[in-house]
């Protein structure tokens, strides 16, 4: 069944139109990019996939369900999971309890009382491994907020898998890395990729081809192109949007 | 570990220094200590909201003030319950407090949690002043000019005529208080709005309906709030709207940011430096809402954490 | 109903619902710009009506009192702006709230020291004492002045959000505070210029009701949350927001008092009708206000997201 399809999005800002005519589907386990140009629309795009805001018309359906209007809330629970672009993590908590949160999102309704949730296995033992998956165990402890910006885009990544989502939206993991941190973030990304189905929308155009399925390219809100990285490397139009960018 | 020994050390003090005075003929202060504690309820109550979540709330005067109605309405009305040889109004009065309060949190919560930041201080207290302005319009409890409660609520076992009994239960439902609002911010629920806290959206979009986990909160804080209303009448006996005026509301927050927010003890020990400083200074002068504001100024814009940030600060330990 | 008296009740509506838009402009001004809170925006309401009463007992003319009052009450708003004001801007709206409620309890206090603890009346020169007659109506000819100096200053306010430099950098700072200081305009004193011009507005509202209510101590604090209400309902942020606001709140109030009754005795015995409606007519704006947040969290005319 085909994990997400969007159909004929649409969505302006007083008269200026953020995402136009958008379609897009995204396969079983596939991981598809999404690049273009600042100002493409990419953020406008994931804020609508995840519910953050509804488009003015068109459809998603994930999971063969419309969930166009659904709040983000309910999306997540269906299985979606989001990485912010701007590091978007509970700086006051520990990094485990950051993640120990994705869990317990997933582990029926946190109307519980009573029990300390630190002490509850089953909440701290897959946060754990989901941490020593990342590389961040021996961290678990510290305060989010003491961890460098490299550790943050990778507690991002803990906590889309922690959420055991069917569909991953990474929003630029790699934002702002550099050197030796975009090198493991792409290793990480990769050892994900076939697990889930990734919807990566990023600017790093080396990460990109390497680690994507297919790509799409957004232009001024419309997707231009969709293909295997080859065929976009070879594509025309999207030279041109580029090269007209440069 | 440092603070465990702070908490013990005040919660011990609360319990015996202020029956020492009182048996050794120093009434009064055991009449300023039964104060203290149940706006310690009330402050304790608040800060499950403020500290834990995040919710600026600049109306729980209302809670308070709803509570005290609660219990001097039904006197007013002369409704006693008995059961047996027993007069139990309290046992009536007291849920009537916490239901009502309740009710009206998740009113009013419905509204309030739908909006952010400065509205929701903004609509929590316009909320508070209607409430004020309600019973200010209700000739028949007094209006303006407050209303008596002639009898207090009668439990079974406890006589709440005898200051030290009615110390005891205030005293009691404090400790009860800090243990459940401890227990709550632990638990899984206490996770989900302290996250809510740190970053809403990051929450909603991990699948938390955020907004019923703090109306929840919204609705216990208001409830245990409308408790210590419940008891505040029965000590004062005397009950007005003056109590739910927007600078009690204001009393109460600032109470939770001096002593500590987002800590168990905080708002205990913030109770206690202000109403010990407001005795203190009322005696000196007339005039002591004077130094009074400088000192909040002044604790807003250089003491950070409260007294419990200063403390950690001292003797070291975990904010 | 009395046509005479309705129309007497409209006159008095819109009265509180200009000296409302006054207090609030002020406030939603130095909110929508500086993202301040600021409570004690009442006390430069109650100081405004205690430094007109003094000038006018001083020289014997409200009028003057008045003008001397203006640039007193602008001046004292600058003083707050630097001493208090100014370090809580970078601040969450928590501290803001509480050491603005500190500063009420200050000047509260110190304008009982000033002051004394009694209220002043302010005497109005006798052409404002009169009556006037407008058609069957009788209108007394200081409600009359206050609408009008209520507009007039609307319409000044107006004109200076929207059409002069000052309005352009501060309808600019609402929106985009870097781009303002990225113009190399120095945005201290522009926040101080809009800080102070918020305080006069609301020290003139002061100066209008008090010859009728007289200059007291605590008078802002009623007035405060009303002007939240209208703030609220209005959006935050937004000019145009709390002129309509102000003129809903002012009117519906004041007709809710006076007529509520008449209305609730159609449908109801009048025994309920006349103990139900003063319960109901106190509640009545916060009952609206939380009809318009139940459909418009962020008020009628939201401010454009920054």
């Amino acid at each position: 069944m085909t994990v997400l399809e969007v159909t004929g999005l649409n969505k302006s800002f007083g008269g200026i139109k953020a995402t136009d005519d958008l379609t897009l589907t995204l396969e079983p386990g596939e991981l598809h990019a999404v690049i273009g140009p600042n100002g493409a629309g990419k953020t406008t795009l994931i804020s609508q996939l995840c519910g953050l805001q509804f488009p003015d018309t068109g459809a998603i359906r994930f999971l063969g369900r419309d969930i166009t209007r659904m709040t983000p809330h309910r999306r997540a629970r269906m299985g979606m999971a989001r990485s912010f672009q701007i590091t978007s993590l509970i700086m006051d908590m520990s990094v485990e309890d950051n993640v120990a949160l994705a869990v317990q999102a997933r582990a029926g309704t946190s109307f519980r009382f009573i029990r300390p949730a630190r002490r509850i296995a089953s909440l701290r033992e897959p946060a754990r491994a989901m941490l020593d998956r990342v590389g961040l165990l021996d961290k678990a402890d510290h305060p989010t907020v003491a961890l460098s910006h490299g550790e943050h885009r990778r507690m991002e990544i803990a906590i889309a898998l922690a959420t055991q989502a069917r569909l991953m939206l990474l929003d630029e993991p790699m934002a702002g890395l550099g050197g030796e941190d975009a090198a493991e973030m792409v290793a990480l990304l990769r050892s994900i990729k076939g697990d889930r189905t990734i919807l990566l929308i990023e600017h790093d155009m080396d990460a990109v081809f390497a680690l994507a399925d297919r790509i799409s390219v957004l232009v001024y809100g419309h997707i231009i192109a969709t293909g295997a990285p080859d065929e976009i490397r070879a594509n025309a139009a999207v030279q041109q949007a580029y090269l007209g960018e440069d | 570990m440092a603070r465990k020994i702070l908490t013990v050390a005040v919660l011990a003090a609360l319990a015996v220094l202020p029956p020492v005075f009182y048996l050794t003929g120093n009434a009064f202060y055991l009449d300023l200590a039964t104060r203290l504690v149940i706006l310690g309820i009330a402050a304790v109550s608040l800060n499950l909201i403020l500290g834990f979540g995040g919710m600026i709330s600049f109306g729980h005067a209302a809670f308070v003030g709803l509570g005290a109605y609660a219990v001097g309405i039904p006197a007013y009305h002369w409704l006693y319950y008995t059961a047996g040889d027993w007069a139990v109004s309290g046992l009536a009065q007291i849920p009537i407090a916490v239901a009502v309060t309740a009710l009206f949190a998740l009113l009013t919560g419905l509204i309030c949690l739908r909006t952010r930041g400065v509205y929701f201080i903004m609509i929590t207290m316009a909320f508070a002043q209607m409430v004020y302005y309600l019973i200010v319009s209700i000739e028949e409890y007094g209006g303006d000019d407050g209303l008596v409660i002639d009898t207090r609520s009668q439990l079974p076992f406890l006589d709440l005529d005898d200051p030290l009994q009615l110390y005891g239960l205030a005293y009691v439902s404090l400790l009860v208080a800090m243990g459940l609002v401890a227990m709550i911010v632990k638990s899984r629920f206490g996770m989900v709005i302290q996250g809510a806290k740190g970053n809403d959206e990051r929450m909603r979009t991990l699948g938390f309906n955020t907004y019923a986990y703090r109306l929840t909160a919204y609705v216990i804080s208001g409830a245990m709030c409308g408790y210590a209303g419940a008891l505040l009448g029965n000590f004062t006996t005397f009950i007005s709207p003056e109590m739910m005026d927007w600078t009690r509301s204001g009393e109460l927050m600032f109470m939770v940011i001096l002593g500590g927010a987002g800590t168990v003890l905080g708002p205990v020990l913030g109770a206690t430096v202000f109403i010990v400083l407001e005795e203190v200074l009322s005696s000196i002068t007339i005039h002591w809402h004077l130094p009074f504001g400088l000192m909040l100024i002044a604790v807003v814009l250089f003491v950070r954490g409260g007294l419990m940030g200063l403390f950690a600060v001292l003797f070291g330990g975990r904010k | 109903m009395d046509l005479t008296l309705f129309t007497i009740q409209l006159l008095n509506g819109l009265q509180l619902g200009l000296l409302l838009f006054l207090v609030a402009s002020g406030l939603t001004l130095v909110f929508g710009i500086l993202d301040f809170v600021n409570l004690a925006h009442a006390s430069l309401y109650m100081l405004g009506a205690f430094i007109c009463a003094s000038f006018t007992l001083w020289l014997g003319n409200f009028v003057w009192g008045v003008l001397l009052a203006l640039p007193v009450t602008a001046l004292v708003g600058l003083v707050v702006e630097r001493v208090v004001a100014r370090p809580l801007y970078a601040r969450d709206h928590l501290d803001q709230v509480l050491a603005t409620f500190g500063l009420i309890l200050v000047i509260d206090t110190a304008a009982q020291l000033i002051w004394g603890p009694a209220g002043i009346a302010v005497p109005l020169p006798d052409w404002l004492e009169g009556q006037v007659q407008i058609g069957a109506v009788t209108l007394p000819s200081f409600r009359l002045l206050i609408i009008g100096a209520g507009l007039m200053a609307a319409a000044g306010l107006f004109w200076l959000v929207n059409y002069t430099r000052l309005g352009m950098l501060i309808r600019a700072g609402a929106s985009n505070r870097t781009m303002v200081s990225a113009l190399g305009i120095d945005i201290q004193s522009l926040f101080a210029l809009v800080f102070a011009l918020g305080a006069t507005l609301a020290g003139l509202a002061g100066m209008l009701i008090a010859p009728i209510t007289e200059a007291s101590i605590g008078m802002g604090n009623s007035v405060i949350i009303t002007a939240f209400v209208v703030i609220i309902v209005g959006g935050i942020g937004s000019m145009k927001g709390a002129f309509i606001a102000a003129l809903m709140i002012g009117l519906i109030d004041t007709l809710g008092r006076s007529f509520l009754d008449d209305i609730f005795k159609l449908v109801m015995s009048t025994e309920a009708a006349e103990t139900s409606a003063p319960a109901i007519s106190a509640m009545l704006i916060y009952i609206i206000m939380a009809a318009v947040l139940a459909f418009k969290p962020s008020g009628l005319f939201p401010p454009k997201v920054r």
